[in-house]
């Protein structure tokens, strides 16, 4: 019966990553390695702020609650810059390795285009991002009690799943947005996409009023998805005709030679 | 690199290394764990199994306080949410209410909170009758008196700690975890204006998984199939063991076993161990400590006049572990003595003095028990009758009165009844009880120092207490100078020297503080040796628990110890040998490892801190109490005790809140829901990516 929850809010927090991977990553090796590099930058990222907010810790005064309150938001702002800071980074590398891949592979085209990297990276965030938002608190949603008996709220599990979720899917928008960005040297863009990440995690200390922050975290995403639509080369023309399934005309009307 | 950076990083490293991180963790939101729980656990014999069970990951149940029989009504019919776990005070565990629940599906598991006040009409968990299969009474020997026919001694006893329950049952302190239970429960499950509680509602875990299933032959059968074929091999249950405790007044070659020549033995018997429903928890203050301090009373009066002027026999004081287990270590004693195992044989048993339960006596008779079938056998009668003469005069001189019950009583369960099953030896057991138990709280929870009187002026620091000769110490002493008066006469002694032989009160206040309330205290600790002391010390906190319990490496339980320490330190001589000496006493001439046994005894802590140590020569030995069905493979027998304890991994306790089934089915269909849509709108877009990701101002060199 309680690992009715502990599947619920596994479903609900990596369906839409899992069903991401399943169709559009599993296929293509190449895709795969982008992948899991990308979440390797954002554990070594983790990693990083982690160890300073260790340090600080240690060296803080442990007895001092509202010291401690500071010393977790600092630690949230400083993981979130260096989360980006990091995306950079992979960025950076990226551009160097397609350059290297393009020398070396026998085709005379890039395997790999910079908006599948952007997608891929994003998607790579995204999972080990939500794997260690969520994993700790699934694997105590297995046992048969549930949150509440020191009062907190008993919506916990479910909040903490919708949050995931979010997190991912946005990792991913902000992924798209800022290599885009990058590419063509927007740099407002990239303060944006900071920015808006900063937002969605400092809205978390707004919990266990759990509304608080999923909601505007939802209006973030879809902000955000609209905006990546754009930047991967999507628009409402597409999505119109896409909708109408008027798209055999369409295709065969531009069509290219391959 | 300078040394500056070096320092930082050396820093980064220590504080690395003493990580501390207090994080409030997920689990900490969700469960209370519960300390401080004593389980109740299973026991087997040859053809049964006894105690409590729960399911290997813990029963869960909803937290229900017992507290009429409307909440009985409540818990086994109408209650909503089954199952239940019952919280209830000590006062409501009774039979009638406990065996409506052990058929009952609707319950999970018991918790029993204990209270200071013990049920006035009495409460014993224990069988009316005894071990009234390993006695000497059966179809062959006294049948109108087997099986308690003639006599019932234990009258009040209900058997629920021979029943099999298929739920766990705890017993829980009252302090301040059961006020949080109770908070818990209020907030949560109450009912109000007689509708159900919903949900969230307040919920109790309880872990206590026992392995062995069956009885003691399905469980060494297993134990003996894993230790054959397993690389890591898993025990499933142990027998009940541990050791008596010996000692003589005259030194016995410990060394050569069987029958020794010339030597007539008075042996003076009494129990060691005691029992309660619940796992190790057993002050047995009537049942048992009584016996112990009132023979080691005795054995400290009668010893030095013993060596002034020694009786003709020897006299043989013995402890008997496990007796309330169909008499484990009276058993295998007689066992060793018809085997020639032992340092004497049954010829040369002359008689017994066994001491039952005499605290309960409050300034009136005692009486003394003998066994009349033994007795149709006119030597045998002959000698009874001198024996209970002679302790008659004793008491007129005591100013006690001791009389003997019906000429046709049984003797009453006893460690001289597996003596009388070897041999019809002469034999008597002194008790404060003419026909039935006057206690009423035989081998329960609830036999307890108060029930004695054993009360202590409250302004008294532990070390006043300790000398406070309280009441119990008086009588206790008054029956320990009778008994030793006794057994000198009984061992042949003159009647001239009786009058040196008194019981010391002080000593007896001690005993009795030590055994029943305290034993970490000044006295005790005097005379263990340092290694019992310090770090691992046996003397624990608060008073000792007399439940015998499995020997799992080889050490002594904790009261046998102390009885062993004591008895040297009363019967022993101090010798001036220094420590390594003691140690090796066959290098030292003049002493014998066979005949006496040397100890390294810590002594009294003097002011500054230091300790004096000396080395003690005494005839004290222990001898093991492991059922003779053991040492013979025979784990179905019937002849001797088979009881086994199972073994377990966890035992714990915790609660929590429980969400209600239609929520948590709810989160699973939102799931399941979620990971469908995602997976249909992910497989349109992909499949429409071409389309949906085009751009007519897209330079035609990228691929997609």
């Amino acid at each position: 019966m309680a690992a009715a929850v502990f599947f619920g809010c596994t479903f609900i927090a990596f369906g839409p990553a899992a069903a991401l991977f399943l169709f559009t990553i599993s296929r293509d090796p190449l895709r795969v390695i982008f992948l899991i590099a990308g979440a390797f930058f954002w554990l070594v990222s983790l990693l990083l702020a982690s160890l300073v907010w260790f340090v600080t810790v240690q060296m803080s005064n442990k007895e001092s609650s509202s010291q401690q309150k500071a010393l977790l938001i600092f630690g949230v702002v400083l993981s979130v810059l260096l989360q980006e800071l990091f995306r950079f980074a992979y960025y950076k590398l990226l551009k160097k390795a397609n350059a290297g891949l393009l020398a070396i592979s026998q085709e005379d085209t890039m395997p790999i285009s910079v908006r599948q990297l952007a997608y891929v990276s994003g998607l790579g965030f995204g999972f080990m991002s939500g794997a260690f938002s969520v994993v700790n608190i699934l694997s105590d949603s297995v046992g048969p009690g549930t949150v509440g008996i020191h009062g907190d709220s008993q919506h916990y599990f479910i909040s903490s799943a919708f949050m995931t979720l979010a997190i991912i899917l946005l990792h991913m928008f902000w992924g798209v947005v800022f290599f885009e960005a990058c590419e063509n040297q927007r740099w407002w863009s990239v303060g944006a996409v900071v920015f808006s990440h900063l937002l969605v995690s400092c809205l978390t200390f707004v919990n266990p009023q759990y509304e608080g922050s999923l909601i505007p975290t939802y209006l973030v995403l879809c902000v955000m998805a609209g905006w990546a639509f754009s930047c991967a080369g999507g628009s409402l023309r597409n999505l119109k005709l896409c909708l109408t399934c008027k798209d055999k005309d369409f295709l065969l009307a531009n069509h290219r030679p391959r | 690199m300078g040394p500056e950076s070096f320092r930082w990083s050396y820093l980064l490293l220590i504080s690395l290394f003493y990580s501390y991180v207090s994080c409030s963790s997920v689990e900490q939101k969700i469960y209370i764990q519960l300390n401080n729980t004593v389980p109740c656990v299973r026991l087997l014999n040859a053809t049964h199994q006894i105690g409590c069970q729960s399911s290997i990951s813990g029963d869960t149940g909803v937290l229900h306080v017992f507290e009429s029989e409307a909440d009985l009504e409540w818990i086994l019919t109408n209650g909503p949410h089954p199952p239940y776990m019952v919280v209830m005070e000590a006062v409501f565990f009774t039979r009638p209410t406990m065996m409506r629940m052990k058929n009952s599906s609707r319950v999970a598991g018991v918790a029993v909170i204990s209270s200071s006040t013990a049920p006035s009409e009495g409460f014993s968990p224990h069988t009316r009758c005894p071990n009234q299969n390993s006695g000497v009474y059966g179809e062959s020997y006294g049948p109108e008196l087997a099986n308690c026919n003639n006599t019932v001694w234990n009258p009040l006893g209900n058997n629920l700690s021979y029943e099999d329950f298929a739920f766990p049952i705890f017993f829980l302190e009252n302090d301040n975890q059961t006020q949080v239970i109770r908070k818990c429960y209020e907030d949560h499950n109450v009912r109000v204006n007689g509708t159900a509680p919903e949900y969230p509602l307040c919920a109790m875990q309880l872990f206590s998984h026992m392995h062995a299933v069956t009885d003691t032959v399905t469980c060494m059968r297993r134990t003996d199939l894993q230790n054959s074929f397993s690389i890591n091999p898993e025990k499933l249950c142990d027998p009940l063991n541990d050791f008596n405790v010996w000692a003589s007044i005259r030194p016995l070659n410990s060394s050569i076993k069987g029958h020794k020549e010339n030597e007539s033995v008075v042996i003076a018997a009494t129990r060691l161990d005691g029992r309660s429903f619940f796992w190790d928890v057993a002050t047995s203050a009537e049942g048992t400590v009584s016996g112990i301090v009132t023979l080691l009373a005795a054995a400290q009066a009668l010893y030095p006049v013993t060596q002034e002027a020694p009786p003709p026999r020897n006299i043989f004081f013995t402890f008997f572990q496990g007796e309330a287990f169909d008499y484990i270590g009276s058993s295998r004693m007689v066992y060793d003595m018809q085997n020639a195992k032992f340092v004497i044989d049954m010829d040369n048993v002359h008689s017994l003095l066994e001491i039952g339960q005499v605290g309960l006596r409050n300034g009136s008779n005692l009486w003394i028990h003998s066994d009349p079938v033994s007795r149709k056998n006119s030597s045998v009668n002959e000698e009874v009758d001198k024996l209970v003469k002679n302790m008659q005069s004793v008491a007129s001189s005591l100013k006690l009165s001791v009389e003997e019950p019906g000429s046709s009583q049984a003797l009453p369960p006893s460690s001289f009844q597996r003596f009388l099953r070897a041999r019809p030896i002469p034999g008597l057991v002194l008790a404060d009880h003419q026909s039935a138990f006057i206690n009423r709280y035989y081998e329960s929870l609830y036999d307890t120092p108060a029930y004695l009187n054993l009360t202590y002026p409250p302004d008294l620091s532990p070390e006043e207490q300790l000398e406070y000769e309280t009441e119990a110490a008086k009588s206790l002493s008054e029956v320990a100078t009778l008994v030793a008066r006794s057994l000198y006469t009984q061992a042949g002694g003159d009647d001239q020297f009786l009058s040196n032989i008194t019981a010391d009160t002080k000593t007896v206040a001690k005993l009795l503080y030590g055994f029943l309330i305290k034993s970490n205290n000044s006295w005790f600790s005097s005379l263990l040796p340092p290694e019992a002391l310090g770090r691992g010390s046996i003397l624990g906190t608060g008073a000792p628990q007399y439940y015998i319990g499995l020997r799992l490496d080889n050490t002594v339980k904790s009261v046998t110890r102390f009885v062993q320490f004591i008895l040297a330190n009363m019967t022993g001589t101090v010798l001036s040998l220094n420590q390594s000496q003691c140690q090796n006493p066959n290098s030292v001439p003049d002493q014998s490892k066979d005949l006496y046994s040397y100890s390294w005894i810590s002594g009294p802590v003097s002011a500054n801190g230091t300790a004096e140590s000396y080395c003690v020569r005494a005839s004290v030995r222990l001898s093991k109490a492991l059922s003779p069905a053991f040492e013979l493979l025979e784990y179905g027998s019937r002849e001797y005790s088979t009881w086994t304890e199972s073994r377990w991994k966890t035992i714990g306790a915790r609660i929590f809140l429980v969400a209600s089934p239609e929520l948590e089915m709810m989160t699973l269909g939102v799931g399941v829901a979620v990971l469908i849509v995602s997976l249909l709108v992910t497989y349109f877009i992909s499949s429409k990516a071409e389309l949906l990701f085009s751009s007519t101002r897209e330079a035609p060199a990228t691929t997609y």
